[in-house]
């Protein structure tokens, strides 16, 4: 090497600088071994090439459309085929039986797979799909029935968010006629089902119970609304039907209907929970452990498709809608989806308003696997009794510990962030990420959510089961 | 109704005469064209009157604008399979390069399925169905024919089953292959098995009815000339039965392979599996502005390969059986 040839002086402070030299040299060798260790541990070739993924016709489907179409599947050496299922039943039991390698799938439904609500499998989520994106909408006549409840702005247009408070009235008088007031929601242990019941709770409407130890898997007991399962793409239909008054459902089913006439939607989920973290990319535990590379290689896809989506202030997402009208993917018209996709929202026929975060894929930190959004959906499940019975924190802590995984989220991240495709400050910081987000205040009853202290959270809810209530 | 008859006959008859010819060649064109034309006047002005919450009823000319949009489709769905390739190909070399011990491996295309696609895997379907419908019908008809004892035994099955709507199978079906068919790399897909094995189930019942009528009414004489020649069983079957039961079990075959078809379009509704009822449903899911005009012209798709079918086995059932009178339309 160049510095030992270096004439030294006898000195000791000679010897000291040439050793000083010399340890310079070593940590140069060494940080050159490091790069080299990164390389040796370059992200290997995936172990199955071949992937097919299933998904339901909904916008925020959008990050699978959108890796295949741009290549992003193929720049993992990743041969992905993606199949439209017919409803989330469908879809869990493909996953589950290996005819899906993994699926776009309810934020609600790894979990209750995990813990044995409905079919029992061991389902991991490395990677969350997007935030927000669902609406409520009812009928044509329940509106006009809801809409003198409703104060009005200057305009004459009612003041958003409505809450249910001006539905009560609506659901008392058919109630008192003995007409039971019926609504849609795509899945039991959907989001649509929690953001529903949330809604409905904090205008004082109890949309009912669920005692799986009793074998009522209705989630009627006690009900003013009764809710029940219709696959997204037929709620409008339904609706039309007149089998029942109103839906929640994800995008874009709200916009179909104020399109077709048939209802008008009255508020997004943005206003009940802002950021409400939505659908997740679900696998089973046994695929991640079987095919690690490719896991890691799915999520580094996914996370450069939702970064594509919402790059450049959402800049991509007229090509995003114009991919998504394709009959294969969500089919809808491209002026449906466009009225959700890039940033407005119409509810009343002509009272489009911006709602900028309607759909998000990315910013928040909008792909991140959250502890914290696990234990809110617990929280649900236990307070509207899909968990029957009381459980302690740490149940809570460890179930979301199980299904969501940020560890894979992170080798994904890092791997793109080291090759330039992600920019560091558009993630989490992994040093000290924890998986909770801090208390969140945004809730449209205003009651606080800390992901640390479930069973507590569980007990502030006027309507529900209390944390340690069995029906 | 004996009066129809004679009449149909006469007119049947009429095509042989040399005097009638170009009249009735005139008529034979015409009278099918007006009623074409007639049908999709009637359809258009229909049409208009029918709003749905989709747009209108799509009209013949909405329809014929859609046939052209799949087949573009169809074309830009090609280009993008062989651009597939291509990207396939490179990033394959790529790897070769990088790591010598890769065997390079192509992948079949996965993009998606365009509606001629579908129409090919419906007819592979219903064909694959309906063989092995008949594979197993036609010897078991012919058993239960010859023996009036096994005929007996197996009555009350097969007229418990027969009236069995095939898609009351399907979820036992889709059960029971999931938990049988299991391999790593699978010859063909479940799906495909799924659609097949409903096809098969429901198509077996007339077959096996008709053949077995078929082959019990053979004539007596015939039966006794066989018994006097002291045939074997297998020389019987094949001299005697066989013959005179051909008429009957080409109207069998023909009676399952259109309900065959019609099945196989329901069962891919249902299940979701690749095939023309699968792109109906989806562009009934899908509840564009476009679904409606693309659904109807999968109709009119649908009936024409019905009416195929049902002509190709017509002209089997000529070529096969000796008493033409009994192959008519």
């Amino acid at each position: 090497m160049t510095h030992s040839r270096t004439p030294g002086h006898a000195t000791p402070r000679g010897l000291n600088r040439r050793a000083l030299i010399k340890a310079a040299g070593a940590s140069v060798l060494a940080l050159g071994l490091g790069i080299s260790t990164v390389q040796a541990a370059k992200l290997g070739y995936p172990e199955k090439e071949e992937l097919i993924f299933g998904f339901i016709k909904l916008t925020d489907m959008a990050p699978l459309a959108i890796a295949y179409e741009k290549g992003y599947f193929e720049d993992e050496g990743l041969y992905v085929k993606l199949e439209a299922q017919a409803n989330w039943k469908v879809l869990l039991d493909g996953v589950i039986d290996g005819r899906l390698d993994g699926a776009h799938m309810l934020a609600g439904q790894p979990l209750a797979a995990t813990i044995g609500y409905g079919t029992q499998a061991h389902i991991i989520t490395p990677f969350s799909m997007d935030l927000n994106g669902n609406g409520i909408t009812v009928s044509n006549a329940v509106w006009e029935e809801m809409k003198p409840n409703i104060p009005k702005q200057a305009d004459g247009k009612p003041v958003h968010p409505i809450k249910a408070d001006a539905l009560k009235p609506v659901v008392d008088k058919y109630k008192a006629e003995g007409k039971p007031f019926k609504m849609g929601m795509v899945f039991p242990v959907s989001t649509h089902n929690y953001e529903l019941r949330y809604w409905l709770a904090a205008g004082g409407i109890n949309p009912g119970y669920y005692a799986p130890h009793k074998g009522d898997t209705s989630g009627q007991i006690q009900a003013d609304a009764l809710l029940s399962v219709t696959p997204p793409p037929q709620m409008p239909a339904t609706l039309e039907a007149g089998t029942i008054y109103g839906y929640c459902v994800g995008e874009p089913w709200n916009q179909q209907a104020v399109f077709k006439g048939i209802g008008v939607p009255v508020i997004t989920d943005y206003e009940i929970w802002k950021n409400n973290p939505e659908k997740v990319f679900g696998i089973t535990a046994e695929f991640a452990e079987k095919y690690p590379n490719t896991t890691i290689r799915v999520t580094r896809a996914l996370i450069r498709a939702a970064r594509w989506l919402d790059e450049n202030n959402n800049a991509n997402r007229p090509e995003a809608v114009k991919i998504l009208s394709q009959p294969n993917y969500v089919g809808a018209d491209e002026k449906v989806i466009a009225n959700s996709m890039t940033g407005t929202f119409e509810y009343e026929k002509g009272d489009k308003r911006p709602v900028p975060d309607f759909n998000v894929f990315y910013r928040y930190y909008a792909t991140y696997p959250f502890y914290s959004d696990a234990i809110w959906y617990l929280t649900q499940m236990r307070r509207w009794g899909q968990i029957a019975e009381a459980k302690p924190d740490s149940w809570y802590h460890e179930v979301a510990k199980k299904v969501y995984r940020p560890d894979i989220y992170k080798l994904a991240a890092e791997s793109l962030i080291a090759e330039g495709k992600v920019k560091p400050e558009e993630m989490p910081d992994f040093a000290t990420e924890t998986g909770y987000k801090p208390p969140e205040k945004t809730f449209i009853d205003g009651i606080v959510y800390d992901g640390r202290h479930p069973t507590e959270y569980i007990d502030q809810f006027p309507i529900g089961l209390k944390a340690d209530q069995t029906l | 109704m004996s009066r129809v008859i004679t009449l149909f006959r006469n007119t049947l008859a009429l095509e042989g005469q040399p005097g009638a010819g170009l009249n009735q060649w005139i008529s034979r064109i015409t009278l099918p064209l007006a009623g074409i034309a007639v049908f999709l006047m009637l359809w258009s002005f229909a049409a208009r009157q029918i709003d749905t919450s989709l747009g209108a009823f799509p009209g013949p000319q909405a329809v014929a604008t859609q046939f052209v949009n799949l087949y573009n489709e169809h074309v830009a769905e090609r280009e993008k399979e062989a651009a597939f390739y291509e990207r396939q190909e490179k990033r394959n070399a790529a790897r070769v390069a990088e790591d010598p011990d890769y065997v390079p491996k192509i992948r079949p295309y996965t993009g998606k399925e365009t509606f001629l696609d579908q129409i090919g895997t419906s007819l592979v379907t219903v064909m694959s169905g309906f063989l092995l419908g008949a594979l197993l019908a036609i010897p078991l008809g012919i058993a239960i024919g010859l023996s009036p004892t096994l005929s007996q035994a197996v009555n009350p099955v097969i007229q418990v089953f027969k009236p069995v709507s095939p898609l009351a199978w399907l979820p036992l079906v889709t059960m029971v292959v999931s938990a049988l068919y299991v391999s790593d790399d699978p010859l063909v897909s479940k799906s495909f098995l799924n659609s097949m094995i409903t096809v098969t189930l429901c198509c077996l019942w007339p077959m096996v009815v008709n053949t077995s009528v078929g082959v019990a009414s053979v004539d007596k004489d015939l039966v006794n000339v066989s018994r006097v020649l002291k045939l074997s069983t297998l020389r019987h079957v094949q001299k005697i039965v066989l013959p005179s039961a051909i008429p009957m079990i080409f109207t069998g075959m023909r009676l399952s392979l259109g309900v065959a078809w019609m099945v196989l379009i329901a069962a891919e509704m249902l299940a979701q599996n690749p095939g023309l009822g699968k792109f109906v449903w989806d562009e009934f899911q899908n509840g564009s502005s476009q679904s409606l005009s693309r659904i109807m012209a999968a109709v009119l798709v649908i009936g024409f390969i019905g009416f195929l079918l049902d002509r190709s086995m017509l002209w089997l059932q000529r070529r096969a059986s000796w008493d033409k009178s009994v192959a008519t339309s």
